[in-house]
């Protein structure tokens, strides 16, 4: 009894968040909002990062190139934080808070530094390695996500259910790696 | 109203993935080793009914096809998609899963955030590179579906949408239901 759902509720749930955002305004995605508050902290130690400007589509340029492309609407964003995709990745989160305050999933004193799985593979005394895999994970997931345009919100759920072929082009390359992978990683040692 | 509309659908979505298993990296990291397939079969699901849905939509005419958003396909999609998998395995989280599960106090969750963000940044400094290796460069021109729509380019627009999507989501329903949740039990 951990608050989780059986896998059709679960299912059926997920499935009415993707189809009610496209409904409603437009598909989710969330990496791209790690860029985003990237400019907002790097714009106020450097103020001429992003400029209003007349030429550009969004109103607002930066010197960096990658806040710049497509008309500026990423530096457009930062200037702006009150923004539907910034402020609906603020709200995932107090969803996600709310749902484990109301029965759904709370990770106990000790989930909470590291997963049962990593206690099983790695020992007790794994929390410090479990840190600084997991800096470095979200360092690689996230530069991926950035070159791939997408994480697994907006490419794999909101792609394959628009029949994006880039949904299915990303869903093929993290099953490349992820799979093989956690299968070596999680499968060694004999304590099953 | 578009800032009501992201404070309610967001808060839904948190709901979703927390009651999922969603934000518990041992759900996710033992989808990934196929041992519980209950993750793997919720998002089947998922994707499946969300894009019936859609597309009954669309065709009906209840949904503008404006509200599509269709990223384009180029390589660094398949090599990105690969270095998300690396660290997707090692950590259980990706990036909405990682905030909202720090959101229910998970405190790993906290570090994959700040090297997200780094992750992040070093992809701003390095974007030039990454467009001047060709990385960037359009496939089968870029932003294009399977199914037909009023928006996108389509691979398969000679067929009828609903053909085309409702039977992938068919499809997707049924390997759904079929896949053992426990596919290798020692």
């Amino acid at each position: 009894m951990n608050g989780i759902l059986t896998w059709w509720k679960a299912g059926m749930l997920l499935g009415a968040a993707f189809f009610l955002t496209v409904l409603l305004v437009k598909p989710i995605g969330v990496s791209t909002q790690f860029v985003i508050f990237d400019a907002m902290l790097w714009d106020l130690v450097e103020p001429s990062l992003i400029v209003a400007s007349d030429t550009v589509k969004s109103g607002f340029d930066s010197t960096n190139a990658y806040l710049a492309k497509s008309g500026g609407k990423y530096a457009a964003a930062a200037a702006n934080p009150l923004n539907y995709s910034f402020i609906f990745v603020l709200a995932t989160m107090f969803g996600a808070w709310l749902s484990s305050r109301l029965g759904g999933d709370r990770p106990d004193a000790k989930e909470r530094v590291r997963p049962a799985v990593w206690v099983e593979r790695f020992g007790a005394n794994s929390s410090r390695s479990r840190y600084v895999t997991v800096f470095i994970a979200g360092f690689i997931v996230l530069y991926g996500a950035r070159l791939a345009g997408g994480c697994t919100s907006g490419h794999m759920m909101s792609g394959m259910m628009q029949t994006a072929v880039s949904g299915y082009l990303f869903t093929l390359g993290l099953l490349i790696t992820a799979v093989p992978l956690a299968m070596v990683l999680y499968n060694k040692g004999g304590n099953k | 109203m578009e800032i009501l509309l992201a404070l309610v659908l967001g808060t839904f979505f948190g709901v979703a993935l927390n009651r999922a298993g969603a934000t518990n990296p041992n759900y996710i990291i033992n989808m990934l080793r196929l041992r519980d397939m209950h993750l793997m079969k919720a998002i089947l699901l998922a994707v499946g009914v969300s894009s019936l849905l859609l597309f009954v939509g669309l065709a009906v005419g209840m949904i503008p096809a404006a509200h599509l958003s269709v990223k384009a396909a180029y390589w660094g999609v398949l090599l990105g998609g690969a270095l998300l998998g690396v660290g997707f395995a090692l950590s259980g989280y990706c990036p909405g899963t990682a905030l909202a599960a720090a959101a229910t106090g998970r405190r790993d969750a906290l570090l994959f955030i700040v090297g997200g963000l780094l992750g992040a940044f070093a992809y701003m400094i390095t974007y030039p590179q990454m467009k001047a290796a060709g990385l960037l460069e359009h496939l089968w021109g870029g932003e294009i579906t399977l199914a037909q729509n009023a928006k996108y380019e389509a691979l398969l627009g000679a067929w009828p949408a609903l053909a085309v999507a409702g039977g992938i989501a068919v499809l997707l329903i049924v390997i759904a239901t079929v896949l053992p949740r426990y596919l290798f039990r020692k």
